[in-house]
């Protein structure tokens, strides 16, 4: 049974309202104590591995809600060793992996292929379903099977659902999986052929631009639904001002609705798109600086649950092309903690908000251990230098693609350590 | 002297100083058009490759003239972008390229941006000849030189730029151009086909055609798209016509000398009528002649920029 000290750092569980400096115990993987450090005089004994902390920051290892690991399928771009191993660099203990693979997760076989290939993985793989089958929209996959083989929720993510029927039944199913529908909110005709947010930079670039009206109305359609349904819903990467405030409206009506934003749409406008760089091209779109400050408002006032990286690895010959005729997407695990920091430093949220969001809350809305540092809770832990600042490097980066509008820069917040389950399973040179 | 830049991307980056040069340098470069032995030797032993992804034919016969009248070696490549091969991404498209020691390499794309792109790896210029909805710089210039070989002068000028605004890369160039120059651009269009935040171009933006022209000393007609019906960019060419054609009693508003500009190919009939096309203000093929001049300005100041001597002496010749 491995035991494991981690002394001397500053614990943030907000969960668990604690923040200070204590000594934390693992035993068998689990938290089995965590003492004030001032009145700590226990001695390490034998056969147990201690963690000098001091001068560093103890959390909950962080939970991605939304990344996509490729397998099976599209292993040039990732896979789920890699995903892992760039997860667990980024702080990162768990990771819900999107469908949208080839073939795509739409039922038990390929559900616990993931599951085989996440055994012995860097971090823990929660798998999502396809809400429908091939993620065509037009039959719904087995839910319960898929849950019985260990997917956490449903959604189609990379495309919306398009028949709102479809989405209601998905939607009444959910009461009885238990699982959240997550919602890719677009209304396809309105995104048309847009590659980035619509706007003067849009016109400026001369590329088709994709209001936000795409998302506010996807975003409202699935919320009535919820509400009919009586169901689950989750919405995926939240980009815009308006479905900021449709989501608060629906936590205020009481409904059971959870929302996460990127860190990207955190961070980035739709500015990062001059010189045609496709490291900011992504779906839903970099958005305005109104936008930006909406999500950031959101997150403050609980509207935004959860940061999720929407970690979506390409090759060079998806990205290093036309800008309309590249990938969406960007890769996020490693850097997702920095940017975040980023915003802490601005004191645009606080370090306990962006904590909640990147480990409790995404926790609590898919029902997963973890996120907390509580006697008997997993260890899966992060430890992080909040002093200390990194170069991006691309090409020393544990995916295997390199599409990061982050490349070159220096960001602060360096994750030192990642344990899972009270293993270190990444330690930064 | 020289441009301040390696490539021709676009209008955006230009200076007016930069825009004069050329244009001078363009009207001085006319008179070689009109020889009998139309040709200089200022570009001799160069080689520019035209690279074309997308259909032109006029474009991209004024860029061999205009590198074949100055003595350059033209080589053109059509590519279909759909056929590009696949799995080959725009760094070894312009590596490829670069491999073969081109001195300029001219490039037309659909897609925005891939000529900037081109240009990062291309230690050659780049020279911009339209892509997708962003620029197309040397039409800009030589609608610039024709306005000014008319009227004698930009700065002051009203000009009004009508049509899909949306989707025109000749639109964008210009607003640039003539705002750069002094003058002043209003461009016209339906609602649907004014791009969000256009204004911050530098232009002015109106629904009404009336608007735009009145008073008017420049009108730039854009070619409709007729495949752009079905997005419900319009519903009909007939509707279009009626409200965004250039017929005489559109004009009357315009002021007294206006002229008429238009990048071609044109819709007879549906943006502009053929009455207005053939009239007296339409200064259309004048803007083809000045197509070449611009070009070979452009070639100049951007490959041979250097070889000021070899250029006077092909003159004075």
């Amino acid at each position: 049974m491995n035991r494991l000290i981690i002394k001397g750092g500053r614990l943030i569980d907000p969960a668990a309202k604690i923040d200070g400096l204590y000594n934390v115990y693992v035993m068998g993987g689990r938290i089995a104590s965590v003492k004030k450090a001032e009145s700590d005089t226990s001695e390490a004994g034998p056969g147990v591995e201690v963690v000098d902390a001091t001068g560093l920051t103890v959390v909950p290892g962080f939970i991605d809600a939304h990344a996509h690991l490729r397998e099976p399928g599209f292993e040039y771009k990732e896979d789920i060793r890699t995903g892992t191993r760039a997860a667990s660099a980024g702080g990162y203990t768990a990771v819900m992996c999107m469908a949208n693979t080839r073939p795509v997760n739409d039922n038990e076989s390929v559900a616990r292929y993931i599951l085989k290939k996440a055994e012995g993985a860097a971090a823990r793989v929660y798998p999502v379903g396809a809400v429908s089958i091939g993620l065509k929209g037009e039959r719904l996959t087995e839910m319960a099977e898929l849950k019985a083989a260990g997917c956490v929720a449903v959604s189609d993510d990379g495309m919306p659902v398009v028949n709102g029927a479809l989405m209601r039944r998905a939607l009444e199913y959910s009461k009885i999986t238990g699982m959240p529908v997550i919602s890719h909110a677009e209304e396809p005709g309105l995104v048309g052929s847009g590659v980035m947010n619509e706007g003067a930079v849009a016109t400026r670039l001369g590329l088709r631009g994709v209001p936000n009206a795409a998302e506010d109305a996807m975003v409202a359609r699935d919320i009535r639904l919820a509400e009919l349904a009586g169901g689950r819903l989750h919405i995926a990467h939240v980009s815009t001002r308006g479905a900021v405030e449709i989501i608060r409206d629906a936590k205020a009506r009481g409904l059971n609705v959870t929302a996460e934003a990127t860190p990207h749409h955190l961070a980035l406008t739709d500015e990062a798109v001059m010189g045609y760089d496709t490291s900011a091209k992504m779906n839903p779109p970099l958005r305005s600086r109104e936008d930006v400050e909406a999500l950031r408002e959101g997150l403050r006032d609980g509207t935004i649950d959860c940061i999720a990286t929407d970690h979506a690895p390409h090759s060079s010959i998806e990205k290093d092309i036309e800008f309309d005729k590249a990938a969406n997407g960007i890769i996020g695990l490693e850097t997702a903690f920095s940017v975040i920091y980023g915003l802490v430093e601005e004191e645009a949220i606080s370090l306990h908000q962006a904590l909640y969001a990147m480990s409790a809350n995404p926790a609590r809305a898919f029902s997963l251990e973890g996120g907390k540092l509580t006697v008997g809770s997993p260890a899966d832990i992060a430890i992080l230098d909040l002093c200390a600042k990194w170069k991006v490097e691309p090409s020393k980066l544990r995916s295997k693609s390199r599409n990061t509008p982050w490349a070159g820069k220096e960001l602060k917040g360096v994750v030192v350590k990642t344990i899972l389950a009270g293993n270190v399973v990444f330690s930064r040179e | 002297m020289k441009l301040k830049r390696k490539d021709l991307l676009g209008i955006e980056g230009l200076d007016r100083e930069e825009l004069e040069l050329i244009l001078s340098t363009a009207e001085s470069f006319k008179e070689i058009s009109e020889r009998e032995i139309k040709k200089v030797p200022t570009l001799r032993g160069k080689t520019i490759i035209n690279l074309f992804y997308e259909p032109s034919t006029r474009t991209r016969t004024s860029f061999e003239i205009a590198a074949k009248r100055m003595s350059a070696d033209a080589v053109n490549i059509s590519v279909s972008a759909s056929s590009v091969a696949k799995g080959e991404t725009l760094r070894d498209t312009a590596m490829n390229l670069g491999a073969m020691k081109p001195d300029c390499i001219v490039v037309r794309h659909s897609s925005s941006g891939t000529p900037e792109m081109l240009s990062r790896y291309l230690s050659c210029p780049v020279v911009n000849a339209g892509d997708g909805a962003h620029e197309h710089p040397s039409q800009a210039l030589l609608d610039m030189l024709t306005v000014r070989e008319r009227k004698g002068k930009i700065e002051g000028l009203k000009v009004a730029i009508i049509g899909d605004i949306a989707h025109s890369r000749v639109a964008r160039s210009n607003i640039y151009g003539f705002t750069k120059m002094g003058a002043e651009v209003t461009v016209a269009a339906p609602p649907t086909m004014l791009p969000a935040g256009i204004e911050a171009l530098g232009c002015r933006a109106t629904s009404s055609m009336e608007e735009a022209v009145r008073d008017a000393d420049v009108v730039m007609m854009l070619r409709i798209q007729l495949e752009r019906q079905s997005e419900s960019f319009f519903p009909s060419a007939r509707e279009y016509s009626r409200l965004y054609g250039l017929d005489e009693a559109k004009l009357k508003g315009a002021k007294e000398g206006v002229v008429i500009l238009h990048p071609g190919p044109i819709n007879r009939g549906v943006e502009i009528s053929p009455e207005v096309a053939d009239g007296p203000y339409s200064l259309i093929l004048d803007q083809v002649t000045n197509g070449v001049a611009v070009r070979m300005a452009i070639f100049y100041l951007l490959v041979g920029g250097a070889r000021e001597e070899q250029h006077s002496e092909g003159a004075q010749r």
